[in-house]
């Protein structure tokens, strides 16, 4: 090769290479179907492998490798110690090879039940999925789940690779049964295409070039079909406009730009905008480009907006084309898949992820979950991993969305747990239940500001969380007569009380005690609102659930007090005598023995009882009150 | 940002750039200095910080310059540990910096293939690749507790004929180490080493050679192997890229000195 004859011809191979399409597909199925063996063999035959990485490969093969001096290609793509010592796969891998006509990024998925959520992790931006099948074995739970799963994440095309043919004598009765038994079961799940065929990943039957061996196949080989398949596109650049606002850009006080990207639409200079969720209008002045101004953008553009007024509009805001009829709302129905270990947890606040924005947001009922096997609705309360289900889920404030079907962007989000920062569910929103500009509030003229101003005192919710038996009660009585004296309106709402009456069908589970406290946030909420200064005494064990009763009302009107006493301390004095019982077993769930406290990290007022009486304790709040 | 000096560091910068333009980069340049960087880098890393008015961090390990760690003395493992991980960790827990940009690509190793784009560490550094957390679609967990960081890979699906693009397509400067010259090599164990500076210890009768050799990596000078070459322009070294048949970072002698090196090294807290 000379340097002359290299470079004249350079900007056409580039641009051949840019202009290529890309195919994002998976690999999945059951555990030892082949999987990456299979992508180990193509990426070795479409030449993607360099020198050193096979002299690398013929290495590990011996030392690791099943299949004794040959090749395991397994190890191709089995990138981790774990993963080669066990000889499955963990993690997904990645990997990019090209064919003259595209270029493809391969996600291999592990089968592995455990590893499930890898497994999305890969499938959530693919076009399409290879689905292989061990043709001794047929089709397994983890191939129905997986299936399952690229359909609910929108994968539009199927392959089956019937997979170790070269272990049944290429008998073509044996591919037909499994195809025959996976086509009826991926009918109804929304795929557009299905193309089966028959291989085997350890010889190379029909994965780059056809085979000798299947003289009764006459259809395409794997990579053939890769590189002809049209696959389905987002009809992103028709709809109406929208970019979420990832940044607000202000270097200097002349400069206010908008940045983000173009998850639909088209857009230029005057288009007129909304902000999705204020409905406050104007136009756009400048759209930046890189480092130029440009006279307009399209769907996946990454942007900088400068409009023509200064509007209100923060990071997580959508701005929208005027003409469009901007979902916004607070309650949605929502297909969830979940992820974690811990099982989902109904009326419990966990934060919501979708692009930039994050917002509180609770599961409030689970219509059923998705039997893997028949797809039956099967009623339950909980989702745990490797579930599916349809929920109805509650945001603390009406966000801007799509439905997944129209976009996979602004569709999607996850759910994260509070306290341990968890991805806990990936979700796709289905539809609104109720608009939020539908739903806005009642507007009453005599409202918390005029009661305030009648009642001469500030409305307040005193949140006291601690320990049973810490002193939450004797502070609260203690404060509540001092508050009375001063010419205040009070009330207590004390956890057991209300156990009695409003909350009386509730028990101790998880999912209890967040509705538990969720409705006593309620109540609190509205007598703070008539203008009361209310002192909310519950064990209130949770982070996350404070943190959501804290939500509901304005800065400054939740007041967190921790009632801080020493377990020993509490066991000791056992006024109830509830440790007792807890520790002999016969009260269940019991705070601080079989159930955790969660104590707060940032507390408005931290009442150490082993430091202040309980006078102390309550000239320590209403010093901070003040 | 961490910035190696490199073309994808080069790529991962202009990008930025662009992203924030008329705005700078809100964040630092940070540069991990081993002391044994190639001369031509140190030149380029202050040329760009400055052009572009980027803020940039250098960090050295002082204690383990203090006890003369390099890479001849000490062996390429120990030397990394210390001037590379060791090196790193301390410039980040120094500043408290909770996400840090790298601009490694899935394509380079195994281990990195299978990572994540926003990856998470926890304290103390330590990635385990084992639980990584679920990443569907673009929408990126970035929720940590204190003491806990992630660091961000945006270039983790480019390939190496990707990053040749655009600093083709945009004119993005590289380092002139990467284009063939003339240069004073010496060969060990079947790889070139170029000789940057005095500090190379010859082995009795040993000398240079000059030989016409460009770099498709840039890392430590002495853990960097060149090969011959004759592409001398950017048009030229792309077509050799697109014709190559080793990998990028066989030159990079460090992946290889143990099995599984690149995942464990990334598991102390190695970029
Ligand atoms: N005979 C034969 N063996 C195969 C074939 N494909 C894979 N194998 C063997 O099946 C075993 C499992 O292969 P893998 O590629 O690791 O399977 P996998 O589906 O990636 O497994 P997980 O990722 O762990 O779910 C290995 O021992 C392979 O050598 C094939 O076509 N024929
Ligand atoms: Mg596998």
């Amino acid at each position: 090769m000379t340097t002359a004859s290299g470079s004249r011809d350079l900007p056409t191979i580039l641009n051949r290479n840019a202009e290529k399409g890309v195919l994002r597909f998976i690999t999945c199925g059951s555990v030892d179907d082949g999987k990456s063996t299979l992508i180990g063999r193509l990426l070795y035959e479409s030449t993607n492998l360099f020198d050193d990485q096979l002299d690398a490969l013929a290495g590990e093969s011996r030392r690791y490798g099943t299949q004794g001096e040959a090749l395991d290609f397994a190890l191709v793509v089995d990138g981790l110690e774990a993963e080669r010592e066990q000889g499955i796969t963990i993690d997904v891998a990645y990997r990019f090879f090209a064919t003259e006509k595209r270029r493809f990024i391969v996600a291999d998925t592990p089968g592995h039940e455990q590893y499930t959520r890898n497994m999305a992790t890969g499938a959530s931006n693919a076009d399409l999925a290879v689905v292989l099948v061990d043709v001794r074995k047929g089709i397994a739970v983890q191939t129905r789940r997986h299936t399952r799963i690229a359909s609910m994440l929108g994968i539009r095309h199927l392959v089956l690779a019937v997979n170790k043919m070269d272990l049944i004598g290429y008998d073509e009765a044996r591919f037909r049964s499994v195809e025959a038994e996976f086509s009826a079961f991926a009918e109804g799940l929304g795929f557009l295409s299905l193309q089966s065929i028959p291989v085997s990943g350890v010889f190379g039957d029909n994965i780059t070039y056809g085979s000798d061996a299947t003289p009764w196949y006459s259809g395409p080989a794997l990579l053939e079909y890769l590189d002809t398949v049209e696959p389905a596109v987002e009809t992103l650049k028709g709809a109406p406009f929208c970019m979420p606002v990832q940044y607000v850009s202000r270097p200097n006080p002349d400069f206010r730009g908008y940045c983000g990207r173009l998850a639909a639409g088209q857009l230029r200079t005057g288009s007129r905008v909304k902000v999705a969720t204020s409905g406050m209008t104007t136009s756009i002045r400048r759209v930046i480009s890189g480092f130029d101004d440009v006279d307009s953008a399209e769907a996946g553009d990454s942007i900088t907006l400068v409009l023509e007024d200064d509007i209100d509009v923060s990071r997580g805001d959508a701005l929208v084309s005027d003409d469009s009829d901007a979902a916004v709302s607070d309650q949605f129905q929502v297909r969830l898949l979940w992820l974690s270990r811990a099982p989902m947890i109904p009326a419990r606040p966990y934060i919501l992820k979708t692009g930039p924005r994050e917002v509180a947001a609770s599961v409030m009922s689970l219509k059923y979950v998705e039997d893997v096997n028949s797809g039956e609705h099967i009623a339950a309360n909980t989702l745990s991993m490797n579930e599916f289900g349809l929920a109805t889920l509650t945001t603390a404030m009406p966000i801007f969305f799509k439905k997944y079907a129209d976009n996979r962007a602004l569709g999607s989000f996850i759910l994260i747990d509070k306290s341990s920062n968890e991805t806990v569910a990936a979700g796709l929103f289905n539809f609104s239940l109720r608009r939020a500009d539908n739903i806005q509030m009642q507007p009453l003229e005599i409202n918390k500001n005029a009661r305030m101003i009648l009642m001469r005192q500030r409305p307040r919710c005193l949140w006291f969380t601690g320990l049973s038996g810490a002193g939450k009660s004797t502070i609260a009585n203690l404060l509540e007569k001092r508050l009375y004296a001063q010419g205040n309106f009070t009330y207590i709402l004390d956890g057991d009380n209300i156990r009695h009456g409003l909350n009386r069908d509730l028990g101790f589970t998880e999912a209890d005690r967040a509705e538990n406290i969720r409705r006593a946030a309620e109540v609190a909420k509205l007598m703070v609102d008539a203008g009361l200064i209310v002192i909310v005494s519950f064990i209130s064990p949770f982070r996350a659930e404070r943190d959501l009763a804290r939500e509901k009302f304005s800065p400054g009107d939740f007041i967190e007090v921790f009632i801080d006493a020493r377990l020993e301390d509490c066991e000791r004095r056992d006024v109830k005598g509830l440790y007792a019982k807890a520790r002999s077993g016969k009260l269940k769930n019991f705070t601080g023995i079989d159930s955790p406290y969660e104590a707060p990290q940032s507390p408005d007022v931290h009442i150490d009882t082993g430091l202040l009486s309980p006078d102390d304790a309550v000239t320590a709040i209403l010093t901070a009150l003040d | 940002m961490l910035y190696s000096i490199g073309k994808d560091s080069g790529c991962m910068l202009h990008l930025a750039r662009k992203a924030f333009w008329p705005a700078p980069p809100p964040f630092p340049l940070l540069h991990i200095d081993t002391r044994w960087k190639f001369k031509a880098m140190y030149a380029h890393r202050d040329k760009i910080a400055r052009e572009n008015g980027m803020n940039l961090l250098i960090h050295v390990n002082e204690e383990a310059r203090r006890e003369g760690v390099g890479p001849f003395t000490h062996g390429s493992s120990y030397y990394t540990d210390q001037m590379k991980t060791q090196a790193l960790k301390q410039a980040l827990d120094a500043d408290g910096f909770d996400v840090v940009f790298g601009g490694a690509r899935r394509d380079e190793e195994k281990s990195r293939a299978k990572e994540r784009i926003f990856s998470f560490r926890s304290q103390g550094h330590h990635w385990d690749p084992k639980t990584q957390r679920p990443e569907l679609w673009n929408q990126y967990n970035t929720r940590i507790h204190a003491g806990e960081s992630i660091r961000v890979f945006p270039l983790s699906n480019w390939t190496e004929l990707d990053i040749w693009q655009y600093i083709y397509d945009e004119q993005i400067p590289i380092v002139p180490l990467y284009l063939a010259a003339e240069r004073p090599v010496v060969e060990r164990n079947g790889q070139l080493i170029m000789v940057d500076d005095e500090r190379f210890p010859f082995a009795p009768g040993e000398r240079p050679t000059m030989r016409k050799i460009r770099f498709r990596t840039l890392g430590c000078w002495p853990l960097t192997a060149a090969l011959e070459s004759e592409a001398d322009t950017l048009e030229a070294v792309i077509t050799e890229t697109l014709l190559a048949k080793t990998s990028e970072r066989q030159g990079r002698l460090i992946d290889t000195d143990q099995p599984g090196s690149m995942e464990k090294k990334k598991q102390e807290g190695y970029f």
